[in-house]
């Protein structure tokens, strides 16, 4: 059966680039690949180009699916496909992992060609500033001068804004959905304790585990239980799970067994993306969100900083997103009234937190839909 | 909800006449979006709106403005001090909570201020009160239990207001079905149009 509104069976893409790249810690890359998938096609103008970011746990597997057997579709199918939000009959959409990912492109997990060994641990680690300048790359390679748009929410968020500030020339539209200028204390904090279970995992053996063959599954399972807690609000888990137990018997069992649905589905997430995700990818990434602060930690200087921006903006938050607050989202707004940027933006009352941004909500896609209408009819 | 079909807006050729061309405009409580987008086509200006309600904020972004969702009570933070040639309060000053501290703000982020408020002395609403009922009217148009408005004013209120809060009243109009009101306007007006300045 056909799928409503689908991109339908996809395929990934692999660009080798054999330029260098010197990252922001002072490290060069030689060259470098990057995993990604495109859909809806380029236009004879190449204009209609969007480059849709990945969070933390993303990749380039944006929507559909590899066969007609594939369980799950990309990770924004809801929001990415033909009659869509962003709609593949006017878009030209790309996806890409980003650089240390675990999904195909350049990362601890792939071979480094100078020793032709896995990276491992000595892959270093890259920031939103660098992960922004290898997507240049690559649409540039596609033939891109100038994207239509680009999108993301949380750490995708953050490139889609670090795009604005790099290649103000190369952007027409910056879509920041669940993002912040930067991470609050309390955001390094989690992201500290996700890593140290992680390198505290006896298996992650510093990082050197792909020899070994024992993954380092205690450390990231805690590691995306942790995640998954501050990614919902209090109201959606009280209302999802309650004090609700897995078996109907109400009595206590006095023992460690799971016993709370809060407990079975917390495991449930941590053992699933322990079995599927790299462990090195990981602690990179959030240390990626760690560091990214265009504005040297100053709000005034964001101002400054966006000074050079010429896109258009639709910024979006959620009032339930404690991890990423509204608060921070105005910040960017702030900043980009200050220099009488072209901006909307939209609080949404969504109750699901910081994962609100993946979800399927009518409003929230309708604004989507509205804003890449408007972005269409400008090319 | 303001869902006006701008060919029936008379108010808002008023406003235009007040605003320059090429001005920045600031329109709180924009609506639909559809003065600032008369605007922008007639005078040529740039700026934002700001609504709260979603639905309403949704059609603004559809009507091509760029636009802000925050609760105007809680002040224009983000917005810096003259920053806008020109900020509007159309319709809107009637349902606020804090009607001092939005008419402060205003003068912080703008020269000109624009107020346009349904004038509450207006004779059919006088008369509806005399009957013994709460006025409904095309420019009231909810009834007392469903009304968001909480701060309704009559003519002589409002200018009693700006010359006890050091705001200059610059120009005056008063309007009934898209006429000019000039004889007892605080009677006959249904609506009333100020542009102000800081004393």
């Amino acid at each position: 059966m056909k799928e409503k509104n689908s991109v339908g069976i996809v395929k990934s893409s692999l660009f080798y680039s054999s330029n260098h790249l010197d990252l922001e810690s002072g490290i060069r890359l030689d060259s470098y690949e990057l995993m990604y998938e495109t859909y809806g096609s380029l236009n004879k103008k190449k204009n209609n180009a969007i480059l849709v970011c990945h969070a933390l746990s993303g990749n380039h597997h944006v929507a559909g699916r590899y066969s007609k057997e594939d369980k799950y579709p990309g990770w924004w199918d809801n929001l990415v496909g033909p009659g869509k939000p962003l709609d593949t009959n006017k878009f030209f959409v790309i996806g890409v992992n980003n650089l240390g990912g675990s999904d195909g492109s350049s990362g601890p997990k792939s071979i480094n060609p100078k020793t032709k060994k896995i990276w491992g641990s000595s892959f270093p680690i890259i920031t939103v500033q660098d992960w922004v300048t290898s997507q240049n790359e690559l649409i540039t390679y596609l033939g891109i001068n100038k994207l239509a748009g680009v999108l993301g929410g949380s750490l995708g968020g953050m490139q889609a804004l670090q795009w604005s500030i790099q290649y103000p020339e190369k952007l027409a539209n910056s879509i920041v959905i669940a993002a912040a200028p930067n991470l609050t204390a309390q955001n390094i904090a989690f992201n500290e304790v996700a890593r140290q279970s992680i390198l505290t995992d006896p298996d992650f053996n510093n990082g050197n585990f792909y020899t070994t063959k024992k993954l380092p599954k205690r450390g990231l399972r805690i590691a995306r239980m942790l995640g998954h807690i501050t990614y919902l609000s209090n109201d959606v888990m009280g209302s999802k799970f309650g004090r609700k137990k897995i078996n109907k018997n109400k009595n206590h069992q006095y023992s460690f067994n799971t016993e709370f649905e809060i407990e079975s589905y917390l495991n449930y997430q941590g053992d699933k993306f322990a079995n599927e995700f790299d462990a090195n990818t990981y602690i990179r990434m959030t240390k990626a969100l760690d560091y990214y602060d265009p504005a040297k930690s100053n709000v005034k200087n964001l101002s400054k900083v966006l000074k050079k921006a010429k896109a258009n903006f639709l910024v979006i938050s959620f009032s339930s997103d404690w991890r990423f607050s509204s608060e921070r989202s105005k910040e960017i707004v702030k900043g980009l009234l200050d220099n009488n940027i072209k901006v909307s933006y939209a609080e949404l009352s969504a109750v699901s937190g910081h994962d609100a941004f993946l979800m399927e909500d009518e409003h929230y896609h309708g604004i989507i839909k509205s804003y890449f209408q408007k972005v269409h009819k400008q090319l | 909800m303001k869902n006006y079909n701008p060919k029936n807006r008379y108010d808002f050729s008023v406003i235009e006449q007040w605003v320059s061309p090429n001005a920045r405009v600031l329109d709180l409580g924009c609506g639909d979006g559809m003065l600032l987008n008369y605007l922008s086509t007639h005078k040529n200006t740039t700026g934002f709106g700001i609504e709260k309600d979603k639905d309403n904020w949704l059609l603004s972004l559809k009507n091509g403005l760029d636009v802000i969702q925050m609760d105007l009570e809680s002040g224009l933070a983000g917005f810096e001090d003259n920053s806008f040639d020109v900020v509007i309060l159309s319709r809107t000053i009637q349902s606020m909570r804090n009607i001092e501290s939005i008419m402060n703000e205003m003068q912080r982020v703008a020269k000109v201020i624009i107020v346009t408020f349904p004038n509450f002395g207006y004779w059919k609403n006088r008369l509806q009160i005399l009957k013994g009922t709460m006025p409904v009217s095309k420019e009231l148009p909810f009834s007392w239990f469903n009304t968001p408005n909480i701060h309704l004013c009559t003519i002589h209120d409002f200018d009693n207001f700006c010359n006890s809060h050091k705001i200059k009243v610059v120009e005056r109009h008063i309007i009934t079905d898209k006429k000019a009101i000039k004889f007892y306007p605080n009677l006959f007006g249904a609506l009333a149009l100020y542009k102000l300045v800081k004393k």
